[in-house]
């Protein structure tokens, strides 16, 4: 089958990889003994997900993602799982802050730090998809805020 | 174009070019008219001609461009009140909308007659703002707040309905179309029930049903009926509150200030005749003007020939969709249905879908179309919705299903 004929903006939007981490989302599931658990829906358009973080020290030990969504907010959160594993908080808040910039149209390119996140760099062009992308790190973030606290 | 009498109900309406949005955009398959509807030029000319040869502020001036104002805006309250068969246009309140109307029989009737231990019905079937207003008003009075629960297929459960039913119970309130799934309830059978076993207020959320098929207040025999002008071809920012005129004359005022007010002490004041004393503040005249101008329009149409072209799209809409391999739609069937396709599939989400209909030129709406209840009900977070409206036409149904395959191919293919 070839692939249909979409929009330039459209295939920036469904890129390969994003629909490679829809369809077989990285990281789903549910960690023992987590020691940050957040739920987050977005309630304009009932995307869920539900985030559980394990910490050593300063960084992020591991984490697992469940919830539903369309392809953007799943895809994104099944990224971001990869991406922040092993990493430590100051990264991580680094790498949220330019990822939103990306998603807000603020920047052009992607920074190379923001690795395979830069597929959703699309997005942008969607301003109503914009929240789907940003959910996982809403959740994300607050997770590390709590282990601060 | 002005819409032509001269045939059958409904499957030959053409009246697109009558509505400049769509008019200048012939790629455009406007499917999103259950959250609003696009507007025809003769409304937009009565607003305009409102602000150019009648604006002044209605009910305050001596002079005569002050008293054609009040005229303009009398005239269009008598105009709607014909529409939706109210003899006695003094009982039709202009609100902002539905959501508003509600909110004035929960903030006034409702604060003044219900009180602790009452119960307050409501339907999984309704939007939020049918919903929320009474649920916010039984918690501020410890009042039970009871939701009735749905058969399989989508409907109000009568025999539920019928057991929730009892003499604690003071209002219930229900959607004449649901928004969500396009559902026409049955109003004679829950008014009926209400009555044999309460003395409750019936209170009947008419967002889905104004716009679509013929309505009259006195036949529906509910208490309250509340109606948005911008579903219905209208402009935005102006709806209505029906209400019998007993209860209208007992209520309390919702809002208070200006035009709603008779005489001010410096201790107390006394209150307007109906309908002002429901209306505080600078009327929205002008949209008022505009709603009478669409509701003008719909009669030339006629309410007949508007429901009988919406079901034979429905109905063609629901074939050629159910065509589509793991496309599943909500709610009863075609028939049970005014206006509203609700849908899911099984391989791209409803957000999804939504994106990529609109490079095609097709609006759809996507999400929980305020019906969170509803959609824990059907146990997904989302759903897929298209409405339809008059001027809708098989071009459109076209494109949406077009859309869908595209999308669910987009979806399919995997690089190799």
């Amino acid at each position: 089958m070839s692939r249909p004929e979409i929009s330039a903006e459209l295939s920036a939007l469904y890129q390969e990889m994003i629909l490679d981490h829809y369809r077989r989302p990285r990281n789903k599931g549910t960690l023992e003994n987590a020691d940050a658990s957040v739920e987050m829906k977005n309630p304009l358009c009932g995307d869920e997900i539900g985030l559980q973080v394990t910490f050593d020290g300063d960084a992020v030990r591991d984490l697992k993602f469940n919830g539903r969504g369309c392809s953007i907010s799943q895809a994104s959160a099944s990224m971001m799982t990869q991406l922040v594993k092993g990493k430590r908080a100051e990264e991580i808040e680094s790498i949220r802050k330019k990822f939103r910039d990306l998603m807000l149209g603020n920047v052009g390119a992607g920074d190379s730090e923001l690795g395979s996140l830069r597929a959703l760099s699309g997005v942008a062009r969607f301003p109503a998809r914009v929240k789907c992308a940003l959910l996982a790190w809403n959740a994300l973030e607050t997770a590390l805020a709590g282990r601060a606290g | 174009m002005t819409p032509r009498k001269d045939s059958g109900p409904g499957a030959d309406l053409d009246v697109r070019s009558d509505f400049p949005l769509l008019a200048s955009d012939p790629r455009l398959h406007y499917l999103d008219s259950a959250a609003t509807s696009q507007k025809p030029k003769i409304v937009l000319d009565a607003l305009r001609d409102f602000y150019e040869t009648a604006n002044a502020n209605p009910h305050r001036g001596a002079y005569s461009l002050s008293v054609r104002a009040t005229e303009c805006y009398h005239k269009a309250r008598v105009r709607i009140a014909q529409f939706l068969g109210v003899r006695d246009s003094d009982c039709l309140i202009f609100t902002r909308g539905t959501t508003e109307g509600l909110n004035l029989v929960a903030g006034s009737w409702g604060y003044a007659n219900v009180s602790s231990g009452d119960e307050i019905i409501v339907t999984a079937l309704d939007h939020h703002a049918n919903f929320v207003p009474w649920q916010v008003l039984a918690l501020r009075k410890g009042a039970k707040f009871r939701v009735c629960e749905l058969t399989p297929d989508g409907k109000i459960d009568l025999d539920f309905l019928s057991e929730l039913l009892n003499e604690r119970t003071r209002i219930v309130a229900f959607n004449h179309v649901s928004n969500a799934i396009g559902t026409i309830n049955p109003v004679d059978e829950i008014v009926r029930l209400v009555r044999e076993k309460t003395d409750a207020i019936v209170v009947c959320d008419g967002a889905q049903s104004a716009p679509h098929f013929p309505v009259s207040f006195e036949s529906l025999g509910v208490d309250f009926y509340a109606f948005s002008g911008h579903k219905m071809l209208g402009p935005m920012g102006i709806g209505g509150l029906i209400g019998k005129r007993e209860m209208l004359e007992e209520m309390p005022p919702y809002q208070t200030g200006g035009d709603m007010i008779e005489f001010v002490h410096d201790d107390r004041t006394t209150w307007n005749v109906l309908p002002l004393k429901f209306e505080a503040g600078t009327p929205n005249a002008a949209n008022a003007v505009g709603l009478a101008a669409a509701v003008e329009y719909l009669d030339e149409i006629g309410m007949d020939r508007v429901i009988g072209h919406e079901r034979s799209l429905i109905s063609l809409a629901q074939k050629r969709l159910a065509a589509i391999d793991g496309l599943h739609i909500y709610g009863p069937s075609p028939a049970e249905r005014s206006g509203v396709v609700s849908f899911t599939m099984s391989d791209v989400h409803p957000h999804d879908l939504a994106t990529i209909l609109d490079g095609e030129g097709v609006c759809i709406r996507a999400g929980h179309h305020c019906a969170q209840p509803l959609m824990r009900r059907l146990d997904v977070p989302a759903t897929a919705r298209a409405s339809f409206y008059v001027y809708n036409d098989e071009s459109d149904i076209d494109a949406l299903v077009a859309g869908i395959i595209k999308a669910r191919e987009i979806f399919a293919y995997v690089e190799t």
